[in-house]
């Protein structure tokens, strides 16, 4: 299972080379940002090009009493203002729910707010300009009227429910769950040891360095409707702004070019941008929304913001019984469509617990409304929140058991050869490796000599701290997740593989490129199944009228699905190719193969005829081919992951941390993360998408929080009071694999983009547990700030 | 009311003459009036460094600098240092470690970086991350940066060396 295995793309008797997949290829698409000839949307130029931006409430939660527009009318270059009932004639409403959550509930949201602004920040009218400067100098011309109401800001004030924040529901409560898979309260009353905590998570956000950014161009003369847009979903968008827009499916084209990070932020529906499509329509002309920073903080989807008590029932041996877990989190005043914001809820629900084999489980989650900016689905959405949760319950139950916590884990993780498997949560695994990679990270890291080491300068005074995170992912997701539920977003991929004239080869995929290299792994996956060499292989993403229809990047699922689809088409392309050559030469298919550009003898690898030669036959002397031959040179292929709702994927990670009791301040010393993504297409990729993972998890276990004032003021909507990592304060981050493929798939990969984010902050928070023991402090409140470790210590 | 001011700079080796709003930030004035996008807004406020170029030979932020300063200067951006070769050595490191993923901060993260081997041969890693530590990267957690900026630097030691080694 470890070793890397030639894939089986060919049969057995093929001469086949072992290709591109597994190596370390370096992206292709990477050279024009290397030159700052990447075309992000604010690059694009248009004639008459119209620039809005947006009036937001300055409150929390108020009507809004009067607007006046006259002056901001006759300012410089300005070409219109509305309010929200002027776009909405043009966008109808969206209500962010979806079946499969049963109960979930939530206001119809408006591109525009009418009457009554639910968070500060909420754009509540559109001044669209000549140029943005313009557009923002007439903002300050609105003079708005506003009679502020209530506002609930805090959790557990929402679930009081003494306020209530939308006038046609009765709570605040947007989506309720619970697990109980029975005799829980049993096996707490049998423990040996019960151990309880309460942590919790900051509300944090994605900060693409990248704001959003959207230009919509109407063209009138087609009622065409054309959305350049920073999304990873540009199907689902299509349709979204067919469906609010109301125009023909057909006649919407949304285009993705350079994405500057998407991490889920660029995945959902923001009335901002709906609204900036609107404005296209009714202006008749171009029109560009670009999200400055404070907008940004405003108004991307923040996530987290989850409290959570968790129990944890063992034997004295050491085996877990039960966990035990009640989570409430708060997601602003509208469930975000069309994903819903209570996914990551139901995410924790699911994955608590994961990794271990107890046999019984119990959850409750309250997923309720406040009058903050909207949450919804950000990278590894609910994972580091589970992860951090059991993990540290986990260290807990070790700790007051005495044993090591890796052996604690050892004794309690799922076998791996136990595999297909349900947790006591209800989901299926299909092969997970959770002891290989627990081996393996042991080794990578030396935990041994660490814990002497660690034991030597203990006596030093020198605090060190060893934070070891298991986790499980969600890869792959099947219409499971989503379609289910009711939501118009594709879980299927489809890849078009087209061999041109000259031998070269063009991909054409449903899957998008924010930089986690789609493009370039789907190149090395078409290149070494069809036979050509990389240089020839040239990948299209990002524009609905060219690729086919597909769900896009998100969940972990580019390279499993899309991958796939391309594989499919691989073979399919390469079986054609045979059949022209085969008509060409005049020989039997079956004594062909592909190699490096050319047609060879399957039996004698002597080459035949290169593909520049069988293209130029195909397609300009047909006539020389037999009487009732069609060469068939482009082929597309798509694919749904089927068999399990999701793919799992497992690892874990381990922090190294030196916590200065005296100041708080926690330094990073090294990251290590070993990880299963099944198939390892390419590894420096992969790594890659580890370490940028990992470094975001960082940041919310260390630095990363949205301070809302008690009256809903976002208190740190700039970048040098939210912090985020820098370079200063980063660790190396050493990665290590096991590969247990899919057997779901023939390319045998799983989903890897989430794995970082969902396991560091679980492993830094326990690294600075494992470092305060000895003082008996432990921090359980995300970000770990100097403020709080010294508070932990009793030193504030 | 037209209060532009007159402006001549050389940008990428090219006089360019225009007249701009005294409010113009240098990265607005390249982006939008020089066409030159390369270098990027990330922030507006002077952290993230997305809008780092070169202002007569030092690193300076688009966002916090004022077009009309640059009167009479020399400014060099990521498509200028393309082209003149400048930047080669990094840009063929950076690809081959794969130190960037979205690319959006990678223009101004290699003005940064290319001062730094310019001024300091030496640096060892923990500088690297240092002199890094005034540009933002969500995507790559920094150490494929780390790695290629090292591996240049040992690359122009060993070049260095060689070239003083011989008689
Ligand atoms: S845009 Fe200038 S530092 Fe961020
Ligand atoms: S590569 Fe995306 S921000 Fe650096």
């Amino acid at each position: 299972m470890t070793a890397r295995d030639e894939l089986p793309v060919k049969d057995s008797k093929t001469r086949t080379q072992s290709g591109y997949i597994g190596k370390s290829e370096p992206r292709a698409n990477a050279k024009r940002l290397l030159q700052g000839r990447g075309s992000f949307i604010d690059d694009l130029r248009f004639p008459r090009l119209a620039h809005v931006a947006f009036l937001r409430s300055p409150h929390a939660h108020a009507k809004i009493k009067s607007m006046d527009f006259s002056k901001a009318r006759a300012a410089p270059g300005v070409i219109g203002v509305f309010d929200g009932r002027a776009v909405a004639e043009y966008c109808s409403p969206w209500i962010g729910v979806l079946g499969h959550l049963k109960g979930i509930k939530s206001p119809p949201q408006y591109p525009l707010a009418i009457e009554r602004a639910c968070w500060q920040g909420e754009a509540v009218a559109a001044v669209v300009a000549e140029t943005r400067a313009q557009a923002e100098d007439a903002v300050e011309l609105v003079a708005a009227e506003w009679d502020p109401l209530p506002a609930v800001i805090d959790m557990h004030e929402s679930l009081s429910g003494k306020v209530v924040i939308h006038p046609e529901f009765e709570d605040n409560i947007c989506f309720s769950r619970q697990i109980d898979n029975g005799e829980v309260d049993a096996a707490f009353k049998n423990a040996d040891v019960v151990v309880e905590e309460s942590y919790s998570f900051g509300r944090h956000t994605g900060v693409c360095l990248e704001g959003r950014a959207i230009l919509a161009d109407y063209n009138a003369g087609e009622h065409m409707l054309t959305v350049h847009h920073a999304t990873q979903a540009p199907h689902m968008m299509q349709d979204i702004f067919s469906k609010h827009l109301n125009l023909p499916e057909a006649n919407v084209r949304v285009i993705c070019r350079d994405i500057g990070g998407a991490y889920g932020i660029k995945v959902h529906v923001y009335p901002d941008e709906m609204c900036t499509a609107a404005l296209s329509i009714m202006l008749r002309r171009p029109v560009k929304f670009v999200a400055d920073r404070l907008e940004s903080f405003l108004s991307d989807i923040h996530a987290r913001e989850h409290k959570v008590t968790v129990r944890l029932a063992a034997t004295k041996d050491g085996e877990i019984l039960a966990f035990d877990l009640d989570d409430l989190t708060a997601i602003g005043p509208y469930s975000v469509y069309p994903r819903t914001s209570g996914i990551e809820g139901n995410q924790v629900v699911n994955l608590t617990g994961g990794p271990y084999k107890h046999k019984h489980y119990r959850a409750s989650l309250n997923v309720v409304f406040t009058n903050k900016n909207v949450t919804c689905q950000y990278r590894a959405v609910g994972h580091p929140i589970a992860v951090a949760l059991t993990e540290g319950i986990v260290d807990l139950a070790a700790q007051k058991l005495g044993m090591d916590p890796a052996e604690f884990r050892r004794r309690n993780m799922i076998p791996d050869d136990a595999y297909p498997y349900t947790g006591a949560a209800g989901m299926k695994y299909e092969v997970l490796t959770h002891h290989q990679c627990l081996d393996k990270l042991l080794s990578l890291m030396d935990y041994k000599g660490l814990r002497a080491e660690q034991a030597e300068l203990r006596k030093k005074g020198v605090y060190r701290g060893i934070g070891l995170a298991a986790m499980i992912e969600v890869t792959n997701p099947s219409p499971a997740f989503y379609g289910v539920g009711g939501a118009r977003i594709s879980a299927q991929d489809g890849a078009t593989l087209r061999l041109e004239p000259t031998g070269m080869l063009t991909v054409l995929s449903s899957v998008t490129e924010q930089g986690q290299g789609t493009e370039g792994i789907f190149a090395q996956i078409a290149a070494t199944v069809v036979g050509v060499t990389m240089d020839k292989v040239k990948v299209i993403t990002g524009d609905t009228s060219t690729t086919p229809y597909g769900g896009g990047t998100w969940a972990s699922r580019g390279a499993g699905i899309g991958g796939e689809a391309v594989l499919q088409a691989g073979k399919a392309l390469r079986s054609n190719i045979l059949d022209i050559a085969a008509a060409i030469l005049n020989v039997d298919k079956a004594d062909l193969d592909i190699f490096s550009n050319e047609v060879i003898d399957l039996a004698s690898g002597e080459s035949k005829l290169p593909l520049a030669e069988l293209g130029r036959v195909a397609y300009f002397r047909p006539d020389t081919l037999p009487m009732k031959f069609q060469s068939e040179l482009m082929v597309t292929r798509h694919y749904t992951p089927r068999e399990y709702g999701f793919t799992f994927t497992n690892g874990i990670q381990a922090s190294l941390v030196e916590v200065d009791v005296e100041t708080g301040f926690v330094k990073l010393l090294k990251h290590w993360c070993v990880e299963d993504c099944g198939t390892v297409i390419n590894p420096l990729l992969v790594d890659e998408q580890i370490r940028g993972g990992v470094v975001q998890g960082i940041g919310a276990a260390l630095f990363e929080e949205c301070h809302y004032s008690e009256d809903g003021q976002l208190q740190n909507a700039t970048m040098a009071d939210y912090l985020v990592p820098m370079s200063g304060e980063m660790p190396d981050i050493v990665c290590g694999h096991v590969e247990s493929k899919t057997r779901t798939s023939e390319l045998g990969a799983k989903g890897v983009g989430e794995a970082g984010t969902a396991g560091a902050p679980g492993a830094v928070m326990n690294a600075i547990n494992d470092a305060l023991s000895s003082l008996g402090a432990r921090v359980t409140t995300m970000p770990f700030t100097p403020e709080r470790v010294l508070d932990a210590l009793g030193k504030k | 009311m037209d209060h532009s001011l007159p402006l001549t700079l050389t940008v990428n080796g090219t006089r360019v003459t225009s007249r701009v709003e005294p409010r113009t930030h240098l990265i607005d004035f390249l982006r939008d009036t020089a066409g030159l996008t390369g270098s990027h807004i990330g922030c507006e406020h002077g952290v993230c460094g997305a809008c780092t170029v070169r202002v007569d030979g030092l690193i300076v932020r688009g966002c916090l600098t004022l077009a009309v300063q640059c009167e009479g200067k020399t400014v060099d951006t990521i498509e200028g240092l393309s082209d003149s070769g400048e930047l080669a050595e990094l840009q063929q490191a950076f690809h081959e470690r794969n130190a960037l993923q979205c690319g959006y901060c990678t223009p101004g993260m290699l003005v940064a970086a290319l001062d730094l081997v310019k001024s300091e041969p030496d640096a060892s890693r923990e500088r690297i991350r240092e002199h890094l530590s005034g540009n933002y990267c969500r995507c790559t957690g920094y150490q494929a940066i780390v790695d290629a900026i090292e591996t240049v630097l040992a690359m122009r030691r060993t070049t260095a060396k060689a070239a003083g080694a011989r008689p």
